[in-house]
């Protein structure tokens, strides 16, 4: 494999071919937030929070890091003035759908994001997809998946395939930044496949009243 | 329609992941609409996993997963149309069949819908039944046009 030199915010960087700007900038500790990012998943490019801008040919251009690969003589610039405008954007427009989860809130304190800037529109979920690729691509189970389009689109549990497969697995679930995925789970579960869950309180009821 | 001619249509591409949207464009067309059990099958067959097929089925608007009617009726309400007296066009069409725009009737005849702008509004307001355009539409002409889908 070759070696492509580029430069992250004036410190010279070793990539190999085929790696992003991100993986090049984390494997020199350089950070980069990422919300949708996931090392074992493809790259998804769904939040943008990765959002950096480079140089080549003396021309300056934004592009999502976790999705561009690494060239020879790429400038990486990861904190600008403008990109980080444009994160703290981000996250506030994020922070209206899940203002309490603590992976924006930290994002937030750093970009100086204002929670309540948009009004609240709490539908808890910021659509990174983490649940639904980590479903199909690590599993390959295709339990949850998209629905919908634009304004309301939403992740959704296929409950035949859910009752079988979830209750052992629940892999996804500390992947979700919101915790909505959980909430989703149980009202698909409550739903369409309640025997699960309440047989398994009725034991703990009798073990603890036995005890 | 019958299961069938979804069966049909589906086993025509089976196997042929790529031809997903054409299998749901097909049965929409010929059924109107695509019941879950279509979709399961057309996962199935093709090779697509169902909340693929779910997410695809969802996405566009063309794809109904409720019944509709075997008649489709758009009103348009666009601005044209609107001025030109729509409103009265789509109160007499809704109580004619008792549904309201977006709804279907009881014995799956007629579905309802309004639409922004259908496309001809020098010929306003107009109507669209099965994909014909009816122009210049009053209350009274709308009714003539719909006892002919009767």
């Amino acid at each position: 494999m070759s070696e492509i030199l580029l430069q992250i915010d004036g410190k010279a960087v070793k990539a190999k071919q085929g790696m992003t700007v991100l993986d090049a900038a984390r494997s020199a500790d350089i950070a980069i937030p990422t919300l949708c990012h996931h090392e074992q998943l493809e790259p998804y490019g769904g939040c943008r929070l990765c959002t950096v801008e480079i140089e080549t040919r003396g021309r300056k251009r934004l592009v999502a890091g976790c999705l561009y690969p690494v060239e020879p003589d790429l400038i990486v610039r990861t904190r600008t003035e403008k990109i980080d405008s444009i994160r703290k954007m981000i996250l506030e427009l994020l922070l209206a759908h899940a203002p309490d989860s603590p992976q924006l809130q930290d994002l937030a304190r750093e970009y100086r994001a204002d929670r309540d800037r948009f009004e609240k529109e709490a539908s808890f979920c910021v659509l990174c997809g983490l649940c639904i690729r980590y479903c199909a691509e690590i599993k390959k189970k295709y339990a949850v998946g998209f629905i919908n389009n634009g304004a309301r689109r939403e992740i959704n549990f296929i409950p035949e395939i859910a009752a079988g497969e979830c209750w052992n697995c629940k892999e996804c679930f500390p992947l979700c930044p919101t915790s909505y995925l959980q909430a989703a789970y149980h009202l698909t579960e409550a739903l369409a496949f309640p025997s699960l869950s309440s047989r398994s309180a009725s034991k703990r009821l009798v073990t603890t009243t036995t005890l | 329609m019958d299961n069938d001619t979804i069966d049909q249509i589906i086993d025509r591409h089976e196997g042929r992941a790529g031809s997903l949207i054409h299998v749901l464009m097909e049965i929409q067309s010929k059924n109107h609409w695509i019941p879950r059990e279509a979709l399961a099958k057309v996962s199935q067959k093709l090779g697509v996993p169902f909340t693929r097929v779910m997410q695809i089925a969802t996405f566009y608007k063309t794809f109904s997963l409720t019944p509709q009617g075997h008649h489709e009726v758009h009103v348009c309400t666009g601005t044209s149309c609107h001025i030109r007296g729509s409103q009265r066009v789509l109160d007499k069409i809704q109580s004619l069949l008792g549904i309201r725009a977006g709804e279907t009737d009881s014995n799956s005849k007629f579905s309802l819908a309004k639409g922004n702008c259908l496309g001809c509004c020098t010929l306003g307001p107009e109507i669209v039944v099965d994909g014909r355009h009816y122009a210049r539409m009053t209350p009274e002409k709308a009714e003539e046009v719909l006892k002919k889908y009767n």
